[in-house]
């Protein structure tokens, strides 16, 4: 597969946009696990929700 | 055997234990997150998939007779474009949800929607200059299209610094929900732009009267990446709707061991 002159836009953009993808993937994935490790400690300090339900309840 | 539906004497269907949950269940936070731990992994799944065949059919798509090879830009740069406006079609009508019908998850729906249509956006942008510096001879050019993009581009960012600076997030919301509103206007002027002005821009070339002009070869790939893209849309923005449900709870637990802090 030949990219001609202009190889160099078409890498570069296909490159950019897996950067930003799994940019916001991993940013998905570590607020994902901050919250839950926020909620644990919280409940570790005996705040819990009326409801009963803890951070290991979520999935 | 009430979770068990019979379709023939053969096979039956299986349901799910909540099997009556109706959409308006999914006003309740606790029953949403039970469902996205259960869908989101088929549709990562679906989006790896999709995206695969949609970089491979990408990668074998002919040159274009004019354009060479920087037509293969075409199959990115689209979808994100397409992206950026119904990103704010779906933060346009949680905000109604939000003024309108008050639904819990509109405004959790339309926070956790912005930072991704600002990403695909951004891309979009880059992208097509990318993609107009071998074509036009020129990285940017004021014009409308181009122009009301970047406009798009900036009210995202707008609305993630307001999302941002009101600490409350019901009175963030109402705010954010009107500024984005009034943004919808800029969706109509994007789409048309082309048809309104002379612009660098090409009109349309898929989604016109009298169908599609381009070649078969050209719009098979960009209609997988576009439903790839669609479907990666869809997938963050459910992850992303999960984390701000959970960021809510930790706000309203802080807040209860303040209380009790204080009493």
């Amino acid at each position: 597969m030949s990219l001609g002159p202009y190889a160099s836009f078409i890498v570069t953009s296909y490159a950019l946009v897996t950067a930003v993808v799994l940019l916001l993937i991993v940013w998905v994935a570590i607020d994902f696990r901050r919250q839950k490790q926020r909620l644990r400690e919280l409940e570790q300090s005996g705040v819990t929700r009326r409801s009963g339900r803890t951070a290991a309840d979520i999935k | 055997m009430p979770n068990q539906l019979p379709v023939t004497p053969a096979t039956t269907i299986r349901m799910p234990k909540d099997s009556n949950m109706t959409l308006i269940d999914l006003a309740n936070p606790t029953r949403f997150l039970s469902l996205t731990a259960r869908i989101l992994p088929w549709l990562a799944g679906a989006t790896a998939i999709l995206l695969a065949i949609g970089l491979y059919q990408s990668a074998m798509a002919p040159d274009d007779y004019q354009q060479g090879a920087t037509v293969k830009i075409m199959f990115i740069h689209v979808p994100n474009a397409w992206l950026s406006m119904f990103v704010w079609g779906v933060m346009s009508i949680a905000a109604l949800g939000t003024l309108v019908w008050r639904h819990p998850l509109a405004d959790v729906a339309a926070k956790a929607a912005a930072p991704i249509g600002a990403a695909f956006t951004f891309l979009a942008l880059v992208t097509g200059s990318l993609w107009g510096r071998p074509m036009w001879g020129t990285y940017w050019e004021w014009d409308a299209r181009l122009t009301s993009v970047l406009i798009l581009f900036l009210m995202y960012l707008g609305l993630m610094a307001l999302w941002r600076a009101v600490e409350d997030p019901s009175r963030a919301a109402r705010a954010a929900a009107i500024l984005t509103l009034v943004g919808a206007i800029n969706l109509p002027i994007i789409k048309f732009s082309v048809d309104w002005w002379n612009t660098l821009h090409q009109p349309a070339s898929v989604f016109r009267m009298g169908g599609p002009t381009l070649d078969r070869a050209f719009l098979m790939p960009l209609l997988v990446m576009a439903v790839a893209f669609s479907l990666l849309f869809i997938t963050l923005h459910i992850a992303a709707m999960r984390n701000e449900i959970l960021r809510r709870r930790v706000r309203s637990l802080q807040m209860m061991q303040a209380s009790q802090r204080s009493a």
